[in-house]
């Protein structure tokens, strides 16, 4: 899977640089987060621009960061949701559990 | 009811493929649903179905064993579409699983394939089938 990661100042962003987050990848990006997690960070952005399809294994993985930063008492904000991703969150009712920006930039400002 | 088209599919046990049947069940929506907005949510919709169909047969009918394979039937009729997926293995209870929990302070990290299924679906039925299991989904194509 392409990511990108970026410390930028209290958060880090980690920009998910695929078009489909499904079964296939999103184990990658749960290693991720998990190595983001236990280097110590504990406040997360996920920014999702480039993806334009989310299976139940992609919206399972972002889950699994929720709870891992609220273990830690930290966060885990979205951005960047294309239509059909939005969708997703909408008929699982995660838009009510996450932290969701248009951008990067806002979801920075939001701490 | 008159069959427009039928495509069948089969993939080894692995979820590489996922993309390429994505896409496949998209153009087939593109193709046969109404208006543009119709085509476009129903791509959408078709895309998830056969992720979520495909994952739930590798991953858990024939528990990711790498010697087993997939079969997926799409059939358009004038009505609607009915998408079929065979597994080989145990299979489960469909009516057993629960749906997944909305509470935040008590999210699951899985369990929402097969409701993501039957929320986008107008019938889902998981019966035994070909020595094997098929999840058996249809979606009425609406016609103006």
């Amino acid at each position: 899977m392409n990511f990108k990661t970026e410390k930028n100042g209290r958060a880090v962003v980690v920009f998910v640089k695929e078009e489909r987050l499904d079964a296939n990848n999103s184990e990658e990006l749960k290693a991720e987060l998990v190595r983001i997690f236990e280097g110590g960070s504990k406040d997360l952005i996920v920014d999702l621009k480039e993806v334009r399809f989310i299976d139940s294994s992609g919206l399972g993985v972002l889950v699994s960061g929720f709870k891992n930063a609220s273990t830690r008492q930290g966060t885990i904000k979205l951005s960047g949701l294309q239509t059909q991703v939005k969708s997703m969150f909408e008929l699982t009712r995660l838009h009510r559990v996450f932290d969701i920006f248009t951008t990067v930039d806002d979801a920075l400002e939001s701490y | 009811m008159k069959t427009r088209m039928a495509l069948d599919i089969t993939i080894p046990n692995q979820t590489r493929y996922l993309g390429l049947i994505g896409k496949i069940g998209e153009n087939m929506a593109r193709e046969f649903g109404d208006s543009a907005c119709d085509r476009e949510t129903l791509a959408n919709q078709l895309n998830i179905v056969l992720t979520e169909s495909i994952v739930n047969a590798i991953k858990h009918a024939n528990a990711t064993d790498p010697a087993k394979e997939v079969h997926v039937r799409i059939t358009v009729s004038d009505r609607e579409i009915a998408i079929m997926v065979y597994d080989s293995g145990c299979g489960f209870d469909l009516n057993s699983l629960a749906s997944p929990c909305f509470d935040a302070d008590a999210l699951e990290e899985k369990g929402r394939g097969i409701f993501i299924i039957r929320s986008l679906m107008d019938h889902v039925e998981y019966r035994k089938a070909n020595g094997g299991n098929v999840l058996e989904m249809r979606k009425k194509l609406v016609r103006r």
